[in-house]
């Protein structure tokens, strides 16, 4: 830590991170909580998306001030993160709803609107 | 004043990303099938980069984002080759 922050770049990191933070919480406690596992698909985007974009932000914001400087390479964790999670659950969707429906299990989600499962 | 603010508010949020690595330990081990454990492995991943990035602002250096961008790689490979696993039965066919 160093030893002296301008109040309006503290206050503003803080409030990103522990928003940030809040949400992420959140996204994983929905882990636990939801029933089923094509509900619990859904929680922990929370925490990839809005929550790691808000934690980022701070870091970039708290970087560019304190080294003087324009610090972003924050962003590119940001966009790798967003753009490669919808990738992986997709899979990990399709891979669960295809063990479902050799096992002849119900509660598969039902037909969409194109037709193809 | 600024400074202590910054501390205490990157600990709670320490403290609650904490709460959250600890959620997806329990559901990666009680998680009744294959499939939630790769779930919630998916998601440590995620909250333990973000743990980084507030362990980096809290003691001023950038040497961990290094750490975080390696774990946001390496956590999209494994979950992807974890996902075919599943699907294929085999992850390099």
């Amino acid at each position: 830590m160093i030893n002296d922050l301008p109040l309006w770049l503290s206050i503003l990191v803080s409030a990103f991170v522990v928003f940030g933070a809040l949400l992420t919480m959140a996204g994983c406690i929905g882990l636990i909580r939801l029933d089923r596992f094509y509900q619990r698909l859904h929680a922990p985007t929370m925490g990839t998306s809005m929550g790691g974009g808000l934690i980022l932000l701070a870091s970039a914001i708290y970087f560019t001030v304190t080294r003087e400087r324009l610090v972003v390479h924050e962003m590119a964790i940001f966009i790798f993160v967003t753009v490669t999670t919808p990738v992986t659950l997709m899979l990990l969707a399709r891979a669960t709803l295809f063990r479902d429906r050799v096992e002849g299990k119900d509660g598969i989600p039902v037909r969409g609107i194109s037709g193809q499962r | 004043m600024s400074v202590a603010i910054l501390e205490w508010s990157l600990f709670a949020a320490q403290i609650m990303l904490g709460i959250g690595m600890l959620a997806t330990l329990y559901r990666m081990v009680v998680g009744p099938r294959a499939q939630d454990r790769i779930l919630a492995l998916d998601a440590l991943y995620v909250v333990a980069l973000l743990l980084l990035v507030t362990l980096g602002i809290r003691t001023n250096s950038q040497v961990y984002f290094e750490l975080a961008m390696l774990i946001g790689l390496l956590g999209f490979v494994g979950t992807v080759a974890l996902a075919k696993f599943l699907m294929r039965g085999e992850v390099i066919e």
